[in-house]
């Protein structure tokens, strides 16, 4: 069915139809329409699921974090200093591998105190193991959320799916809201492999020792490291889990894409623009005009971000005369998070072969500062014409 | 209510394994095995990190033969309405849900989430047990510290400020059952698990739990220092079921004596307590008195 809703909706419509048993959240611009839409749903027995109004974004993972621990499939979303106050948890969620995915409506961080757009709050989250998934409009946002309980349940590992703070979250947009049998042939219910339960005790998350330990019947157990180890393993195989999700999707539902990225006027392009989120589908005004003056320049929209598919990207950037990465955060004290995520991958995959892009790194719209589309088409032609800095560049600053 | 349990009518299934982790004389030892003997075999733990984490024992090994989910230290209450509303969801509500958790990580950090949960009225035992102070991390004062003790970190004046009372705070939440208990009077505990199993909403318990090295006295004298607790009338044994305060147990019986032991005894028998002066001694005795009168005026 088609509709017209705004990112918010097309979100909660997306934890519907994946049956969620338990969502528990704790109200945060711009996550509040979202979470609010949820307890209508629950209150007015649309969906039958445990609607937990918690005091605390802490609490809200951690009712997921139990709940999910004892069987069920959970849900939360959040924004901004909510993820920060959130942030034990979150490493907590991944390290006891739960299957838990979390609305991630991206709002830049205090202080000073922000409510506006930007995605330093996802990107702070980027080493605590999770799976990052960024959407670009509300259609990759209902179905990303669809996909990412099927990813997560498969690999026992957390997903945050980020979309844009306003831009995404409380604009309207058409898409299409899959039918719910589809959505059940796709989405199997959960089944974990141990979920808390009397009959069969174990004791979760207990104290582990660095080295490994031989359990009651004489094996040898894991150790922590083992524990931290397999889970890095996981998340480097959950590429693969991934591509499986998006062709799996694409058979039932009739869409499917590039499960990492997703290109536009990149196959003979010699300049890539690469970015996150909606920022890439503003990005092709841009392209489209440089285009038209006979540059050839295409986008790279990162859609997967951890774990981190660095083959896919040096494959799709080898060759290419620049590469201009466009932040709407930063590692403080270096650059863009993901401008090094990538030039590591090129480094990787690259080094030696001739084929390495110079890179380019831009930071903006921080804190909501509006992103104007000719200040995209400056920014592209500086860099274009051969202006590459070591230190990243700032656009749209007035100082 | 049914009759008082003794030690011969204590149910012998035993949920703790003996040989924990937990220090010689660890009041908490006492607390947690008669406390998991009245739950039953159909409950669900949540633990975060406290001692009750090493008397649990090192993965792969458990000293609990109940399922038990570890939890930050900020989230156990939030944690145990995590299990309930899971439960709740699979038909699975037969099933206990009790929280765990020491004196700091229940009125310190703990405390917004235990009140997020009382104040939604979630279904759950939340159990503080309060060897007053952070002792797992090697005995740094808490809320829950009394006035006097010295800890790692009120090194040499002791701590100045009283002690927190949690109960009174969840008491405020108007919860359905609130219980004082001692890890020296466990037959009281067991029956007052056993008296709120049916009670609706959040049921708050505090128990009292003598700790050698933190209290810094010979670790057989346990139970008589929390004995002495209660005799002195420093800290009461008491439920408050749907609003109603009543003593029980010993301090049930200083009701009826109306004679306390005087609470220098108390503070003696513990190093902890070495600089606090006798004038000070002399002024805890007079609110302890103060205190009483009004039990004495209210039962009258």
């Amino acid at each position: 069915m088609h509709m017209i809703e705004n990112g918010n909706v097309a979100a909660a419509l997306g934890v519907r139809r994946c049956r969620v048993n338990v969502i528990a959240a704790y109200p945060i611009t711009p996550q509040t329409p979202l979470t609010e839409r949820l307890s209508e749903y629950v209150e007015a027995g649309e969906m039958k699921a445990e609607y937990i109004p918690v005091e605390s974004e802490h609490s809200a993972l951690a009712v997921c974090i139990a709940a999910s621990s004892a069987g069920s499939r959970v849900f939360t979303a959040t924004s901004a200093n909510g993820l920060l106050y959130m942030h034990e948890q979150v490493q907590w969620a991944s390290g006891a591998r739960l299957p838990i995915v979390m609305c991630v409506v991206n709002r830049a961080v205090g202080a000073p105190w922000n409510v506006w757009n930007d995605q330093q709050d996802s990107i702070s989250q980027r080493d605590t193991g999770w799976i990052q998934i960024y959407c670009s409009d509300h259609q990759q946002i209902i179905d990303t959320v669809i996909k990412a309980y099927w990813i997560a349940e498969k690999v026992s590992i957390p997903i945050m799916v980020c979309y844009d703070g306003y831009i995404l979250s409380h604009t309207y947009m058409p898409f299409d809201l899959p039918d719910q049998d589809k959505v059940d042939a796709f989405l199997p219910p959960f089944k974990p492999d141990y979920a808390l339960n009397p009959d069969e005790p174990a004791s979760l998350n207990t104290v582990t020792l660095p080295d490994v330990r031989v359990d009651v019947r004489g094996e040898l157990a894991h150790g922590y490291m083992e524990i931290r180890y397999l889970l890095q393993e996981e998340l480097r195989k959950t590429l693969a889990v991934a591509a499986e999700a998006e062709k799996r999707f694409g058979d039932i539902f009739g869409r499917e894409g590039d499960p990492y990225l997703e290109s536009y006027r990149t196959s003979d392009a010699d300049y890539i623009a690469v970015g996150l989120g909606s920022l890439t589908y503003q990005l092709r005004v841009s392209v489209d005009a440089l285009r038209k003056e006979g540059i050839k320049v295409g986008i790279l929209g990162v859609r997967f971000y951890r774990p981190f598919p660095d083959e896919a990207v040096a494959s799709a950037l080898k060759g290419k005369k620049a590469v201009i990465v466009f932040e709407k955060a930063l590692s403080y004290g270096y650059e863009g998070a993901l401008a090094s995520d990538l030039k590591s991958a090129l480094y990787e995959h690259l080094a030696g072969t001739g084929a390495l892009p110079a890179v380019q790194n831009y930071i903006l719209g921080i804190g909501g500062r509006e992103i104007h589309t000719d200040h995209l088409t400056q920014a592209l032609r500086a860099a274009i014409q051969g202006s590459i800095s070591k230190e990243p560049v700032w656009i749209g600053l007035k100082l | 209510m049914q009759g008082k349990t003794t030690i011969l009518t204590l149910p012998a299934e035993e949920f703790v394994h003996p040989g924990t982790r937990a220090c010689t004389g660890c009041g908490l030892a006492i607390a947690y095995r008669v406390g998991l003997k009245a739950l039953g075999k159909d409950t669900i733990l949540v633990v975060p990190p406290s001692c009750l984490t090493v008397l649990q024992g090192l993965f792969p090994v458990a000293s609990t033969k109940l399922p038990c989910l570890n939890v930050t230290f900020a989230s156990t209450a939030a944690a145990a309405t995590g299990i309930l509303a899971a439960l709740n969801d699979q038909g699975r509500d037969h099933i206990t849900v009790a929280a765990w958790a020491g004196d700091g990580g229940t009125g310190d950090i703990g405390l917004q989430a235990l009140s997020g949960a009382a104040e939604r009225g979630d279904d759950f035992i939340y159990f503080c047990y309060d060897n007053e102070g952070y002792m797992n991390t090697g005995v740094q004062r808490s809320g829950t510290t009394p006035i006097g003790a010295i800890t790692a970190n009120t090194p040499f004046k002791g701590k100045l400020q009283q002690k927190k009372d949690i109960p009174a705070i969840m008491a405020a939440h108007n919860l359905s059952y609130v219980a004082a208990c001692s890890a020296a009077y466990p037959l009281d505990l067991y029956d007052k698990i056993k008296s709120c199993l049916s009670l609706p909403g959040t049921k708050y318990f505090h128990i009292h739990i003598p700790c050698p090295p933190g209290w810094g006295y010979d670790p057989r004298y346990g139970i008589k220092i929390g004995r002495l607790a209660v005799e002195t009338g420093y800290y009461d044994l008491y439920e408050i079921v749907n609003g109603k305060f009543r003593l029980t147990a010993a301090s049930e019986k200083l009701l009826e004596k109306r004679k306390l032991v005087p609470v220098s005894e108390y503070f003696r028998a513990q190093s902890r307590f070495r600089v606090l002066t006798d004038d000070q001694i002399a002024g805890i005795q007079q609110q302890i008195d103060q205190k009483w009168e009004g039990y004495y005026r209210q039962d009258d």
